[in-house]
């Protein structure tokens, strides 16, 4: 078993004090972040990467994935005691979850909400253990023609499996890539779409973009709807946590189940969201109580919440096995692994041995701590939501400023920044997808290189996409996923399907 | 989100938001036509050492335009899905964005001439006096907190120095 071996290793690697230390800082200010209104996963890794240039990577990946699985943990805080979804993919928690506190059981929907996470979290780290380095070496083989068929099918499964107007999803894509594009071509050094403006050179960062996307547009948002919070009470007694964790093994069928559907839909872009929608749903369609779902059951907070954790980890599979990102925040953490000088996709696991079996063991080790830290320091967090908006407003604002200011010491991406913020709340209100966008940003120049090696390989001939079986199943894969919308629609008319009950509820991500 | 259940008669009426979509509908239209147009003049076909710098960008300015007209007509003149006419902002959503991105927008400019300390601890100490009526006592000192610790916290512990403005007027710290 050379994986057990090499996660001992890791486990080596990670248990420094130094490591601990930052583990811990990290899940704080991870459940700091998803508590806040504004921040989040994707825009506060982005916020503290730069604080992490001059760590070792290990101890930098370390921080930023533990800030990742404490915005998780954070994002059931607030769904459950206010109501507000901190994240997408919190919104189904908050079906049953706030019931629950409102009839005075916080404590049990916290208890059971951070149990699931972490139970979901937790299959999904022994799958990516095992399945990683497999896919890993698998990819080893992959030429230009191959990685640029799982870039397309990567963006083509938005279309397929996202929420909304194809042509929307499409459009936020295409922007993201526009944007990448600026600035010095890596193959010929030509300047792009500059337009003439010097200043453009650097290119757009997709931090700036995230920072200003999901930051200042989600301030702007809150502020439109005249935030005033209103939040239950918590306390985590320790005889509630044991009686719910004592319930718990009876809902193990909803949790093998939700693990299973997270997982499958994280490795895939864009998942956690529709995977907690989607546990939901078939939690509430296979259990006994099925149709009191909505009133504060248990099993309610259970699926998503474990289904939700699954997927947000499991997004991590893509990013170290293959380079490529499954979320946001998994794109972030690739932009970081960037500017430590690693370079990400199948050699990492050859390269960079103590740097991935680190962050494996981190994963680990990172949800464990998480699931204490947040269990014993519920109260503090949700005092913070009674902070008045007018302080946390600005302060998150001058936040966001450091952070895009830090990326490359330039002013002018404090602008970007702004401009950025007014997009992501027209966006939003609009119903335009932001992943897709984070995601071409971030993947534009390499899609193009393997787009542009591909065809100097083949003389221009597309069909070097059909060259071999491999290839040609994943690109046959991803125009499927592109064409989806009219496929479905098509089999609609031969067979109407069922309704999604939840599908007004889903927000569009 | 929805602002048709409110009875308001006295509010303003804004746009609707189907007319917000197609515009910015036509918007996205153009920034793929400029795209385009930028690819098409660097060069969009096939070179002599391969594909040009605009090879890749003029695809993704082609599929933006189409994006653009898709959304455009879905907006517009879709027969399955029902025209959204709720109103994109009202008079009072409004108002409380502006009050914020405005200020913000401000904040921007001033960090270009003071420098990203002064102008936050400004930014944050007026935000809370005029928006959140809070003492001018108050105010001022979470402002200098928060800033102080901002200090500490990029200059001191991890050493990355942050903006100064045109006028450094922290000059006299050393940092």
């Amino acid at each position: 078993m050379d994986e057990i071996n090499s996660l001992l290793q890791g486990f080596a690697v990670v248990l420094t004090p130094m490591n601990m230390l930052l583990m811990i800082v990290g899940i704080v200010l991870g459940v700091l972040i998803g508590v806040l209104p504004g921040l989040g996963g994707a825009n506060g890794v982005a916020i503290l990467l730069p604080l992490t240039f001059t760590m070792t990577p290990t101890s930098a990946i370390i921080m930023l994935s533990c800030i990742y699985w404490g915005a998780l943990f954070g994002g059931a805080i607030t769904s459950i005691l206010f109501n507000i979804p901190g994240e997408p993919w919190s919104v189904a928690t908050t079906f049953d979850g706030y019931p629950m506190a409102q009839q005075g059981r916080a404590g049990e929907a916290l208890t059971a909400a951070f149990t699931s996470s972490f139970i979901g979290a937790f299959v999904a780290v022994v799958m990516i253990t095992f399945l990683a380095p497999l896919v890993a070496k698998f990819a080893l083989k992959f030429g230009p023609p191959e990685f640029f068929a799982v870039y397309l099918l990567t963006f083509c499964s938005f279309v397929g499996m996202g929420k909304g107007s194809p042509f929307k999803i499409l459009a936020s894509m295409t922007l993201g890539f526009a944007l990448a594009s600026v600035g010095m071509d890596t193959v010929t050094g030509q300047l792009r779409l500059t337009f003439g403006w010097t200043e453009l050179m650097r290119g757009f960062d997709f931090l700036i973009a995230v920072i200003g996307l999901f930051g200042i547009g989600e301030i702007l948002l809150s502020m439109e709807e005249g935030l005033a919070f209103s939040g239950k009470h918590a306390k985590l007694d320790p005889k509630v946590v044991l009686a719910t964790w004592k319930k718990l093994p009876q809902y193990w069928m909803t949790s093998v189940r939700s693990s299973l559907v997270g997982i499958w839909m994280g490795i895939t872009p864009g998942g956690a969201t529709p995977a907690s929608f989607m546990s939901y749903g078939l939690a509430k369609k296979m259990s006994k109580n099925g149709d009191k779902f909505g009133t504060g059951q248990i099993e309610g907070v259970i699926a998503p919440e474990t289904a939700a954790h699954a997927a947000g980890t499991s997004a991590l599979l893509p990013m170290l096995a293959l380079g490529i990102p499954g979320s946001p925040t998994a794109a972030v953490l690739l932009g970081g692994l960037l500017i430590w000088g690693l370079q990400p996709g199948p050699l990492l696991f050859v390269e960079q041995k103590d740097f991935v079996w680190g962050l494996i063991a981190s994963m680990y080790l990172g949800n464990l701590v998480g699931l204490l830290v947040v269990l014993s320091t519920v109260p503090l967090f949700a005092s913070i939501l009674r902070i008045p908006f007018s302080i946390i407003a600005p302060v998150i604002i001058v936040i966001c400023a450091i952070g895009a200011y830090t990326v490359h010491s330039a002013m002018l991406d404090i602008w970007f920044m702004l401009i950025f913020g007014v997009m992501g709340y027209m966006f939003k209100k609009l119903d335009y997808p932001l992943a897709p966008l984070v995601l071409a940003l971030v993947l534009g120049d390499k899609a193009e290189d393997s787009f542009r090696q591909s065809m100097l390989l083949s003389q221009g001939e597309l069909g070097i996409m059909y060259s071999n079986y491999l290839v040609g199943s994943i690109t046959t894969l991803a125009l499927i996923l592109l064409l989806w919308p009219l496929i479905s629609k098509g089999l609609n008319l031969i067979r109407p399907a069922k309704k999604d009950e939840f599908e007004a509820d889903r927000p569009v991500d | 989100m929805s602002s048709s259940d409110r009875t308001d008669p006295a509010a303003s009426k804004g746009p609707a938001t189907y007319v917000v979509d197609a515009v910015v509908a036509v918007i996205v239209f153009f920034i793929g036509a400029v795209v385009i147009f930028g690819s098409r003049k660097l060069g969009a076909e096939w070179t002599s050492d391969g594909p040009g710098s605009g090879y890749f960008p003029f695809y993704i300015g082609l599929v933006m335009c189409i994006s653009g007209a898709g959304i455009f007509y879905q907006a517009l003149f879709s027969k399955t899905a029902k025209r959204n006419t709720d109103e994109f902002v009202d008079g009072e959503q409004l108002k409380r964005v502006l009050s914020v991105l405005l200020p913000a927008a401000v904040y921007v400019l001033a960090v270009q001439f003071i420098g990203l300390y002064i102008a936050s601890a400004i930014y944050i100490a007026l935000f809370m006096v005029i928006l959140g009526k809070f003492s001018w006592l108050k105010s001022i000192g979470i402002a200098l907190c928060v800033n102080v610790l901002f200090f500490l916290m990029f200059e001191v512990w991890f050493k990355v120095p942050l903006f100064k403005g045109a006028y450094n007027m922290l000059d006299f710290l050393g940092y």
